[in-house]
């Protein structure tokens, strides 16, 4: 609520409640249903469903540091963008004389890096089932993708204009600023799907921790779960990354926030993986439109600078009972 | 026979693991596998247990084929503990037991549930632990936690994959033990392990194993002779016989071994 007051334009409270019902001013309609429900809307299920695709990486790859992002999914995203904004077929243009920009196709930047996180997720999974779906295969493959998509982006960056190499590096930063209906749409649609596929796997997710073999004895195909897993999560990050552009934060940090307040069990780390993924990315989102006014930072940025304080003090608050 | 292992072998790529291996087990029998590291002791184990597909022979689980059975009949029957498990997320004494009725689990664990981890947890006199982090334990209190998470379900065939190696003395007994009072009830146990004195006090029938070979197999009294353990262990040995109890004394290495 207090993310839809806050921006730009100054609303107060009665006003903003007004408009969610269909009344008042036309304008703070405007506002509030066009820019700021679906942004505002936007950054709960994206940062939820981002915090869910970290849990689920870290738990069939039974590595803490895994995410979708370590494994090279937001960069071969990034390089699809950064690939459709220099061959200028989304027509980046000078939007003003001190260097800000346009893109007037922005939907095939998105469909552009949509299409090239795939890539990267199936060649992860090809590398891997070559070797069993063995975790360690899969986190090393995810890096060479990393540094692979990385360099071919930088390269793209060297050969693009200075407008190009601009809105490459805005992408890059992480914005929520091009919500859409649409795009909340589609964001919400994939997240409730692999909400609740993973909610019916709680138990198989929890086997997983006890390695393969116990999972096995325990009627479950850790093989099958890596796989499916993998999809899903890879699925989550290429759709909130293709839109919001790369915030990694959330995915990584969001999941061991929650396992330090209520434990490991996947029945309540999955819900309060995404509560806090989605509080996280929503007040990084509120700060950055309103810190600077009427300047709005990337909220890629300002995820890190919440997130890192409250991930600290939970380390060291619960220092005896961390598992590192 | 409750499990029937029939000329198999298996390998890992080139590498030959399982020979030919032949091996059974009644209703009631606690087998023990025995032989050098390396020999090929927790293969068959995993063959069993599904994990491992064995290139030649067949497995029987009850009179049928391994592969007739569903992964969740294999779950609700067997239970197995690997010598130990890596940890890398936090997970409680209870909630690892709890994790395997996973067979018999519906969303919600129920009474019977629970009941059946506190009982896990009496038997092998963990109960103490139930709140603590598996991390926090010592390597045998978490094999303990293992062997109960395995009785949890209540299996009836039991695999166990060195399940005395980080205990001390008393734990030792303790934990074979609980599995002669369990296997007493109508189970059965097959148990790889380094300790001949446990294999001959505990085992009903063992079966030594050399370079994924049956070298012997029998009573313990039968095969585990000074002449069977200088062939495979390349030691020499005496066994004695006091109060009812034989046990093996290694006098030394074998100088040509």
């Amino acid at each position: 609520m207090y993310s839809l007051l806050v921006g730009s334009s100054r609303l107060d409270c009665r006003t903003v409640v007004e408009a969610l019902i269909g009344k008042g001013a036309e304008k703070a309609q405007a506002i509030i249903w066009n820019i700021r429900l679906p942004r505002v809307l936007m950054a709960t299920v994206a940062g939820a469903g981002l915090a869910l695709s970290g849990l689920i990486t870290q738990t069939v790859l039974r590595n803490p540091l895994a995410s979708p992002f370590t494994l090279g999914i937001s960069s071969a995203a990034a390089f699809g963008a950064a690939l459709a904004i220099v061959s200028g077929v989304c027509g980046v243009t000078l939007k003003t004389a001190l260097g800000g920009f346009q893109i007037t196709n922005f939907y095939v930047v998105i469909i552009s890096a949509f299409v090239f996180s795939l890539i990267a997720t199936f060649a992860i999974l090809t590398i891997s089932k070559l070797k069993g779906m063995s975790p360690a295969v899969t986190v090393l493959a995810g890096l060479a993708i990393l540094f692979l998509f990385s360099a071919a982006t930088s390269l793209i960056q060297y050969f693009g204009t200075i407008e190009q190499v601009a809105a490459i590096i805005f992408w890059l930063f992480g914005s929520l600023s091009k919500t859409t209906w649409i795009s909340l749409e589609v964001m919400s649609f994939v997240f409730f799907i692999c909400l609740f596929a993973s909610y019916r796997c709680c138990w198989k997710l929890n086997a997983l921790y006890l390695g393969d073999e116990i999972a096995k004895s325990l009627g479950v195909d850790a093989k099958r779960l890596r796989l499916v897993g993998m999809i899903t999560a890879s699925l989550l990050t290429a759709t909130a990354v293709s839109f919001l552009g790369v915030i990694s934060f959330v995915c990584l940090v969001s999941p061991h926030i929650a396992r330090l307040v209520l434990g490991s069990d996947h029945r309540y780390l999955i819900p309060s993986s995404c509560l806090v993924g989605a509080c996280l990315l929503l007040t990084a989102d509120t700060a950055s439109r309103t810190m600077f006014l009427p300047l709005t930072l990337p909220v890629g940025i300002l995820t890190s600078f919440f997130g890192v304080p409250l991930f600290l003090y939970l380390i060291v608050k619960r220092g005896e009972n961390v598992w590192w | 026979m409750v499990v029937a292992v029939d000329s198999v072998s298996f390998s890992y790529r080139e590498l030959k693991v399982l020979k030919d291996v032949t091996m059974n087990t009644k209703k009631g029998e606690i087998l023990c596998l025995l032989g050098p590291n390396g020999s090929g002791k927790s293969t068959p184990l995993k063959c069993i247990l599904g994990v491992l597909k064995p290139q030649k022979g067949r497995i029987m689980i009850n009179g049928g084929e391994i592969s007739s059975f569903n992964q969740l009949e294999l779950a609700k029957l067997i239970g197995y503990v690997p010598q130990m498990v890596e940890q890398t997320f936090p997970l409680t004494v209870f909630e690892t037991i709890l994790i395997g009725r996973l067979p018999h689990l519906g969303w919600t664990p129920k009474q019977s549930d629970v009941e059946a981890v506190r009982y896990a947890m009496r038997l092998l006199g963990i109960e103490n632990l139930a709140w603590k982090n598996l991390s926090e334990l010592s390597r045998g209190q978490r094999q303990k936690a293992l062997l109960a998470m395995a009785l949890a379900k209540e299996p009836s065939i039991l695999l166990l994959d060195e399940p005395t190696s980080n205990l001390d003395l008393n734990s030792q007994l303790e934990v074979m033990d609980v599995i002669r009072d369990i296997v007493k009830d109508g189970k059965t146990a097959i148990v790889a392990l380094h300790d001949l004195n446990l294999a001959l006090r505990y085992a009903d029938r063992v079966v030594v194993m050399k370079n994924g070979r049956v070298i012997a197999d029998g009573k313990p009294a039968e095969v585990l002779k000074e002449d069977i353990i200088e062939r495979v262990y390349g030691v020499k040995a005496i066994v004695k016989n006091e109060c009812e109890l034989r046990y093996v004394v290694p006098l030394g290495r074998c100088e040509n071994d």
